[in-house]
């Protein structure tokens, strides 16, 4: 049985919904009452039948809409996309694990054959049916990384490991939430993660950075990130901050339950096998809060991180304009009862 | 996060003995699927089972990343080592059914590299079997330059020669031919890197005249595998398993860890990585550090040591495993 996949807009209309069963695997962040930073990484194996963990690569209702949100974004600006000229072999090394893994998990959708150097991948929901030799990007419309990205949902960032240090010297990000490819290309670990505040204290990139260079080939790991986001908006850019900033201005007790999003980020970490580099997948996930209160647990637990989250992490995930609101709304669906441990909805 | 790396059960498809010092294994998967690609300067730690003893060993993968079918190694037999090559020597045969790791590449190429210069000495000559097939196979630009001690012993020299031609240079230490480094390093275009992998003096010698003609120390790029050294005896507290064990005279500290049931965390056994890196609780008597991981500040300290290439003398050693 294949996936129904939605027609639904990110921009302009926000027609993007979940449906009951997505709302059930959606990626709940917090399997505590309150939120901090930790070294939150841990092995990146398959999870439970049902969940977004079912695949190491998933794929979902929401596939097709999203891929054409990306086309829309990257006519408008092709420098979401970029890939220094050392950078195409790892590029190969992403395709061959995208089109694996999606064939893999979803074989009614996507298909590969491989025959020596000759490939022909079929992905039926967009309509692609195309052979080439691997290795040679004058046998694809687009290098190898923007065409399989152009068709896996998420962001990729492509690391190259060298003196110790991981630097940000490929990507395709379009569904960021609020950080620029185009400023952070050919940073270092540390460079492009200067603004984030409390944790470089903390000691929190040096350890992360360690674990990242070490992490083994056929051994991904994977990390919950979170924000908020005004409206189902993938295109959360600092280039596009003109649309979107103004949106926060917007939220009313009347309409949290529509406009206001728990955005997720599974992020996941694969050495890549030719070129030795990582590579750094950041899949997007958004629920409106109407949607995420179906779910009285996760009700009576958002109230709680949200309420108590520290000032300084409220500024940076740029909730400080509509906390109170959002507070408020979400203190009526909190009777006081306790939280089962876990992630999952009761 | 578990240990080491994911296993492959695989079999010895070939044992092609190479010249006096040097044998060659072909491993291909048991299950008789396609190995995992790997880039060149990788190696695979190699699980021996020699009766009660298991030992683990390091070894670059030699040949091409573009041929996944089997991986192939070479190992330089060592008469007063720990075993480990004189095990792969006398029992390992084709047919024989052994377990080595994932591939992991500590001496990976720089890609952004205009020219890739390799210094390679003896059985360093490894690593760079598979960089320059990789390298070849992308029309890469790189230059090796490779000193053996005979010509006999010149492990893979002719197959080099006639892959590479002149982009190959050989010395040999008994026709007194030594490499002009000076020069070679002087000459060279801007955005080249270099690779050096061989005997530890050799290693020192090219980064010290590298770094004394300027070369920046991102470009320079070295293999520095400790083999893990016999010694005397000794016995060590773990004290968070409780346990107290002996480590032999020809058996890594790590391996007398493993020995006892304790699982570190490791990758390369050769010193270099930092995984197995392991806490000091106390100890009375002197360390025997053999790593290029520790810092000279953290030899000193007593508060650390590396139990895959490093040794301890003296009465009492307690250790946080």
């Amino acid at each position: 049985m294949g996936i129904t996949f939605r027609k639904e807009t990110f921009r302009d209309d926000f027609t993007f919904r979940n449906s009951p069963e997505h709302i059930r695997r959606f990626p709940f962040p917090f399997h505590e009452d309150a939120y901090m930073y930790a070294v939150n990484i841990e092995p990146h194996v398959v999870g439970p039948r049902g969940s977004v963990l079912e695949n190491l690569i998933d794929v979902d209702e929401h596939y097709v809409a999203e891929m054409q949100d990306r086309a829309l974004v990257l006519a408008e600006d092709p420098l979401r996309c970029q890939s220094l000229p050392h950078m195409t072999l790892a590029g190969w090394d992403l395709l061959e694990l995208l089109m694996e893994q999606q064939a893999l998990g979803y074989p009614e959708h996507f298909t590969l054959t491989r025959d020596g150097d000759r490939w022909r991948w079929i992905n039926r929901p967009l309509g692609i049916d195309d052979t080439f030799t691997f290795g040679d990007t004058s046998t694809l419309p687009y290098g190898p990384m923007e065409y399989i990205t152009r068709q896996s949902q998420g962001d990729f960032c492509i690391l190259d490991q060298r003196d110790g240090n991981l630097w940000m010297d490929a990507g395709m990000v379009t569904t960021q939430a609020d950080w620029s490819l185009d400023f952070d290309i050919g940073m270092n670990f540390f460079e492009w993660h200067a603004p984030v505040p409390l944790a470089h204290e903390k000691g929190i990139f040096t350890r992360a950075l360690k674990f990242l260079t070490n992490i083994q080939q056929g051994k991904p790991a994977r990390r919950l990130n979170w924000t908020m986001t005004i409206n189902p908006r993938l295109d959360t850019s600092p280039e596009n901050y003109h649309k979107w900033g103004p949106d926060r201005t917007t939220v009313t007790p009347e309409n949290v339950g529509d406009k206001v999003h728990l955005r997720v980020e599974l992020q996941s970490f694969w050495r890549l096998p030719r070129s030795n580099g990582i590579v750094f997948p950041i899949r997007c996930y958004l629920i409106k809060m109407d949607e995420l209160v179906t779910q009285p647990k996760w009700a009576r637990r958002l109230h709680r991180v949200i309420r108590d989250l520290p000032e300084e992490l409220a500024t940076y995930k740029g909730l400080t304009r509509y906390r109170p609101t959002l507070v408020e709304w979400l203190s009526k669906l909190d009777d006081g009862s306790a939280t089962s441990p876990g992630f999952g909805p009761d | 996060m578990s240990t080491g790396t994911t296993k492959l059960d695989v079999v010895v498809s070939d044992v092609v003995p190479v010249n006096e010092l040097v044998t060659r294994f072909h491993f291909r998967r048991r299950d008789g699927e396609l190995l995992p690609t790997f880039s060149g300067g990788a190696h695979v730690v190699v699980e021996m089972r020699d009766g009660d003893r298991t030992r683990l060993n390091p070894y670059s993968l030699m040949g091409s990343p573009l041929d996944t079918r089997e991986y192939t190694i070479s190992v330089r037999r060592d008469d007063v080592g720990r075993g480990g090559s004189l095990f792969m020597h006398r029992s390992v045969k084709p047919g024989l059914e052994m377990v080595i790791s994932y591939p992991v590449n500590l001496f990976s190429l720089d890609l952004r590299a205009k020219k890739h210069l390799m210094l390679a000495g003896g059985i360093g000559i490894t690593p760079f079997m598979a960089q320059t097939a990789q390298l070849a196979g992308e029309g890469g630009n790189f230059e090796l330059h490779y000193t053996c001690r005979t010509a006999s012993l010149g492990t893979y020299a002719d197959v080099l020669r006639e892959r590479y031609d002149r982009r190959i240079r050989l010395y040999h230490d008994d026709r007194d031919e030594r490499i002009d480094l000076d020069r070679l390093l002087s000459t060279q275009p801007l955005g080249t890197h270099l690779y050096v992998c061989g005997p530890a003096g050799m290693i020192n010698w090219v980064r010290d005249r590298a770094a004394a003609l300027g070369w920046p120390s991102e470009a320079v790029h070295f293999e520095h595998f400790a083999a893990p050294q016999p010694g005397l005896p000794f016995d060590v507290t773990l004290a968070i398993s409780g346990k107290t064990i002996r480590v032999d005279e020809q058996q890594s500290l790590l391996e007398a860890i493993e020995a006892a049931g304790v699982d570190p965390p490791y990758l390369c056994r050769g010193g270099v990585c930092g995984q197995c890196e392991t806490n000091v609780i106390s100890y009375d008597g002197k360390f025997i550090h053999n790593d290029h991981w520790l810092s000279e500040e953290d030899h000193r300290s007593g508060c650390k040591i590396m139990p895959c290439v490093s040794r301890f003398e003296g009465r009492s050693l307690v250790l946080e495993r």
